[in-house]
């Protein structure tokens, strides 16, 4: 922290700011209007994500105003001297994905983003929130934001998960228990003997939906599994660098004493693969329950409640698996990283795509795209019939020619389920990437523990 | 952009008496794709002025050559929705200052304090008058006091007492906006950054 004002906010350093096509170009002409540049632009870094297509990405652009988007960022970081990942770069992908992949993320660093998921970098023990279009600007002229001390609450889970639960179904179970707004206002931290035992990957699936629950961030206390995956990569530490640099992220615990706004306990033996059912993620279940019965919701809610089933065309009390889909993605800055392609890979190998089924293989990066083909991940996908795409945010929010039909249902291992996320009209089901493979091999909702 | 200095503004008012306009109404979400902050004012309220074919709808008050001015005054809950800053942007670009209603939602709030434009909440009863005043006289004015923390209706006199952020305050009433004072802050950054040591 820098300053404080008195009766109003702090002033806050940051020490990494991402930016991409959509929040950026308002902020960059900000600065020009000012007269002004950036303040430290090599703490900022920029690539297209959300608009990009993800079949021939060496074509230009089709969409008009997608173009432009895209286009506009280029001119901006060349102008203003910011590094960019652009379509077609070997480091190009969604700006969560890259930050951590490239090591950009640090243990420890205030990590800001004109983008809610940011709290994904949260998972190495970095303060990572999303900011909005004023804020960009505020950081590109300061490398400073304003911003009021947030509540702290924390999350425990111990234990050892059950077959075919993964962090993605954890973090599913947590916000189907406090719901969509469960955690407005706080800064999150999750801690426990589960927590301790995931991978970095597993790690940031979590961290990534904390805003899902209204949170402003979540984050990971870090620790030899955050070394070991941060160590080699491109903007790590390096030599002697490195041992300091971890001497000093080992310090970066919460002391035992620590004081909680509010602190929750979970079993890890009670989570089981999860899959929402309505149009908010708080609302799932476990895969293999039912869709609560109207008497069951607070009469305050029923309203919210039916509309939703409508949308879905569900009704109440009614069990999920079996239900037909015809969508599956996988893919975004939850679950778009290369240790999801694998679990997705490991449970079709050796099987075939549904007939019913339209499937979106979408990784997180260039970086994740090149090792799935490395890893031969990309092969078994298309022997059981599976199309594997060109990076970017796809079908996670639609802005591009991704979208599902109206009326269509799809299993989806990104992090919102509203109305018309995933294109007009489209039913999304939230799940882990072993749940979409589940769903994509069988043409229905299915537990991927009867699979394995 | 330092934004205007602001401490006392006296002008005649738009009035907006519907209830929850929410951001789709303010700046349909089709405009997100725009790279500029500018022009949203030409499609501010965008389906509510204009017919599917571009021809101004008479009927709204925006169109209505009997009102004009700096004020938009609205009914309650206004600015509901999304958190996009472009309704806020598209407020200020068609010409507003200041907005007065009865509540506003948060983030929409914060939205406009930190791109120039007042929100100004007042009870529900003050609200209604002033609704009164105008539909008695368009030209009926508002003045707003920032220094005092005032609200007043020119025509009856009535006043009232409105709420804001202290450092929101000294930002309006200097003309500065966040970046301007985070500017303003550029050696204690500096410092900051060198004791730090990178
Ligand atoms: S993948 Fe989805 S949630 Fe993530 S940054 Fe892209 S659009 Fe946002």
């Amino acid at each position: 922290m820098v300053d404080s004002v008195q009766d109003g906010p702090d002033v806050l350093y940051i020490d990494r700011h991402y930016i991409h096509e959509v929040t950026s170009p308002q902020a960059f002409s900000g600065l020009r209007k000012r007269g002004i540049s950036l303040f430290r632009p090599e703490r900022t870094l920029a690539t297209a994500d959300h608009n990009i297509p993800t079949q021939h990405q060496e074509l230009p652009i089709r969409e008009k105003l997608s173009r432009i988007q895209v286009e506009t960022l280029s001119e901006n970081c060349k102008e203003f001297d910011v590094e960019l990942y652009g379509l077609g770069h070997p480091h190009n992908g969604i700006v969560h994905v890259i930050g951590a992949e490239l090591g950009f993320t640090q243990p420890g660093m205030t990590i800001v983003c004109g983008d809610s998921h940011t709290s994904t970098h949260g998972a190495f023990g970095s303060i990572a929130f999303g900011i909005g279009t004023s804020e960009v600007e505020m950081v590109f002229a300061s490398q400073c934001v304003l911003q009021p001390k947030p509540k702290k609450m924390r999350i425990n889970i111990e234990g050892a998960l059950g077959k075919a639960v993964t962090s993605k179904d954890i973090i599913l179970y947590i916000i189907s228990q406090i719901s969509a707004s469960g955690a407005t206002g706080y800064f999150v931290e999750y801690a426990g003997s589960t927590i301790r035992s995931l991978s970095m990957e597993a790690r940031m699936t979590i961290c990534n939906m904390s805003i899902e629950m209204g949170a402003r961030g979540g984050l990971i206390a870090p620790d030899e599994i955050t070394f070991d995956y941060m160590n080699g990569r491109e903007f790590a530490p390096k030599d002697a660098d490195w041992d300091s640099a971890v001497e000093s992220w080992k310090l970066l615990q919460t002391e035992p004493d620590a004081v909680f706004d509010k602190e929750l306990y979970y079993r890890a033996e009670d989570i089981h693969p999860m899959i929402t059912y309505g149009t908010n993620p708080g609302m799932g279940t476990a895969i293999d329950g039912n869709i609560p019965k109207l008497e069951e919701i607070p009469a305050d809610e029923q309203p919210s409640f039916k509309k939703a089933l409508e949308y879905m065309n569900f009704v109440p009390g009614m069990k999920l698996a079996e239900h037909p889909i015809d969508y599956v993605f996988l893919g975004s800055c939850t679950n778009g990283r290369i240790e999801d392609i694998r679990a997705f890979a490991s449970l079709v190998k050796g099987k075939k795509k549904a007939g019913n089924v339209t499937a979106w293989i979408v990784p997180g990066s260039k970086q994740v795209e090149k090792q799935a083909y490395e890893e031969g991940l990309a092969e078994i996908l298309e022997q059981a019939g599976f199309e594997f795409r060109q990076p970017g945010c796809s079908a996670c929010l639609a802005m591009n020619e991704d979208k599902i039909p109206a009326g269509k249902y799809s299993v989806s291992t990104s992090n919102r389920n509203f109305e018309g996320r995933q294109g007009p009209g489209a039913r999304t089901l939230l799940a882990s990437p072993l749940t979409a493979a589940a769903a994509a091999v069988t043409g229905k909702i299915t537990n991927p523990a009867d699979l394995l | 952009m330092a934004i205007e200095k602001f401490n006392i503004l006296t002008s005649t008012c738009v009035p907006l008496p519907a209830e929850n306009v929410d951001t789709d109404q303010i700046i349909p979400a089709r405009f997100l794709k725009a790279t500029s902050r500018e022009g949203f004012g030409e499609n501010l309220f965008r389906d509510w002025r204009y017919d599917k074919d571009n021809t101004p709808r008479k009927e709204f008050v925006l169109n209505s050559p009997e009102y004009s001015g700096k004020i938009l005054v609205a009914g309650r809950n206004f600015g509901s929705g999304s958190s996009r800053e472009h309704a806020a942007w598209a407020i200020f670009d068609y010409g507003f200052r200041v907005v007065v209603s009865s509540f506003f939602a948060d983030i929409f709030k914060n939205n406009a304090m930190n791109n120039g434009l007042l929100p100004v909440q007042v009870s529900a009863n003050f609200l209604k008058n002033i609704f009164n005043e105008i539909e008695k006289d368009s030209q009926a004015q508002l003045e707003i006091h920032l220094e005092k923390q005032e609200i007043r209706l020119l025509s009856t006199g009535e006043r009232e007492k409105f709420e804001i952020n202290a450092y929101k305050k000294l930002c309006f009433l200097n003309g500065y906006d966040d970046i301007d004072f985070l500017l303003s802050k550029k050696e204690k950054i500096i410092a900051f950054e060198q004791q730090r040591g990178g």
